[in-house]
């Protein structure tokens, strides 16, 4: 990037792992997956999680309503300052992969404003199979399916279910009475994403978020590294 | 001038954040004034001589190389509604990250300096077709291609217009375009002789109070 006279502008490169001062940035993990999977659920449980431990923000990207955003708030998974919510007109993975301006700009202002931050959340809006995250916005991503939308999602595969950083398969709880096998909902995923590693949980269940957050802990401490 | 970096700053695939808004046209969808391909056209029409021409001709006069501070006091002078304002400088402040990782240009570090938080979306514009190495006719194209696309665009998705009879209608406006597009280097380059103040002023109140009321909306499709 430019060392120019300017010291306090944002940076020219987006992906840059610096901010323009010359301290390491956030890391920034994404979630992404179909409509409903419990994409917000996983972000307000990592957030009761990690935030003793860690300085958080969450960007969420509502496709027509601040519906997570509010729902983030109500639950006072974070201080108001550190959530925003991001317009994505129509079009949720525009705003994730095709065109990240208006997410660069939320995560920046977010360090900006509430400053040093170790982690930024930014959870895309339910989408498609093949809704990924560029490279240019986040530094990892996890995608979050559940058993009630099919067991045969993790068999068909698709962008998100294939490269996804992480691939979560929530609500292992409701696979009894949606009628969903597990064990080849995992053997699926598994052959679909070589060494990449596969997460069940149920957020119902005692274990919850905890093996999702080791995860996040394991990324950040290679981050820092 | 090139005109195949001129197709890199129009493309409506450019990554600046357009894709979320709606220039108005989720508003007038819901007022009832968008219903079809001619209602489309008419808001078209509307758009591109009003605020269309102050934008265009705040776009030459930046590509022309008017002092960016001035040409941004004088589009806030021209936008009454606080709603607009900030749109106009989100998406100001979008293209010049885009623009900046596009063509590196000293003049558009300068502007990102001086508006961390974004200047006026058509300030940008010029400053980012001056860096592209484009000239006032291709800022005000860009611009005016922009302003009635974009609402074509957004309508085909709430309405579920035809996407062929959407292009047909910007197609329809091309003759309107050009003059319009003359007329805005007329004025930036008036802009440049005499001042910010002989810029076109004209305005469009219900684009204006419609995008007061669409900010306030619980639940809404586009940002703007
Ligand atoms: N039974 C069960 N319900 C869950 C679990 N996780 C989330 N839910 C519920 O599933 C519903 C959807 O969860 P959200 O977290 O809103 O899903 P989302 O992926 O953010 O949805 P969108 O943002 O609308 O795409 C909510 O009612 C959650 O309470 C789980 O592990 N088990
Ligand atoms: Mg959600």
């Amino acid at each position: 990037m430019s060392l120019g006279h300017h010291h306090d502008g944002p940076a020219a490169v987006p992906a840059d792992a610096h901010r323009p001062d010359g301290t390491r940035r956030a890391l920034r993990i994404g979630l992404g997956g179909p409509v409903g999977s419990g994409k917000t659920a996983t972000v307000a449980a990592l957030c009761r999680a990690l935030r003793e431990e860690l300085s958080l923000a969450v960007v969420t990207n509502d496709i027509y309503t601040r519906e997570d955003a509010a729902f983030l708030l109500r639950e006072a998974v974070l201080p108001p300052e550190r959530i925003t919510a991001v317009e994505t007109g129509a079009c949720p993975h525009t705003a994730i992969r095709d065109d990240i301006s208006a997410n660069l700009e939320a995560v920046e202002d977010l360090e900006d404003e509430v400053g040093p931050l170790d982690l930024i959340l930014v959870e895309s809006g339910g989408d498609n199979l093949t809704a990924t995250f560029s490279k240019g916005l986040v530094d990892a991503q996890i995608f979050v399916i559940d058993v009630a939308g099919g067991d045969d999602i993790p068999r068909k595969g698709g962008p998100g279910v294939t490269t996804a950083d992480l691939l979560v398969v929530n609500k292992t709880d409701l696979a009894p009475h949606v009628g969903s096998d597990l064990a080849r909902m995992e053997a699926d995923a598994k052959a679909n994403r070589g060494e990449l590693p596969v997460v069940l949980q149920s957020l119902r269940g005692e274990r919850g978020v905890r093996d999702v957050a080791d995860w996040v802990r394991e990324r950040l401490a290679a981050w820092t590294a | 001038m090139s005109r195949a970096a001129l197709l890199v700053l129009a493309d409506g695939r450019f990554p600046a954040g357009g894709h979320a808004h709606s220039g108005g046209a989720e508003a007038a969808v819901k007022a009832g004034r968008i219903t079809d391909a001619v209602s489309l056209e008419q808001f078209c029409r509307g758009r591109l001589h009003t605020s269309g021409a102050v934008a265009a001709s705040l776009a030459a006069a930046a590509a022309l190389g008017v002092d960016p501070r001035e040409l941004d006091r004088a589009a806030d002078a021209r936008t009454p509604s606080p709603a607009l304002r900030l749109v106009a400088r989100r998406l100001g402040r979008q293209l010049v990250r885009a623009a900046r990782a596009t063509w590196p240009h000293p003049e558009l570090d300068e502007l990102a300096h001086q508006f961390p938080k974004g200047a006026h979306q058509p300030v940008a514009l010029g400053t980012a077709a001056r860096a592209a190495g484009l000239g006032p006719q291709d800022a005000a194209y860009c611009s005016l291609y922009e302003g009635v696309s974009g609402p074509a665009t957004a309508v085909v998705r709430l309405l579920g217009l035809d996407p062929f009879d959407a292009t047909a209608v910007l197609a329809r406006l091309a003759p309107a375009l050009d003059r319009a597009a003359q007329d805005a280097v007329e004025a930036g380059q008036r802009a440049l002789s005499d001042g910010p103040e002989a810029l076109p002023a004209r305005s469009a109140p219900l684009l204006e109070i419609g995008a007061e009321a669409h900010a306030k909306w619980p639940v809404r499709l586009f940002a703007s």
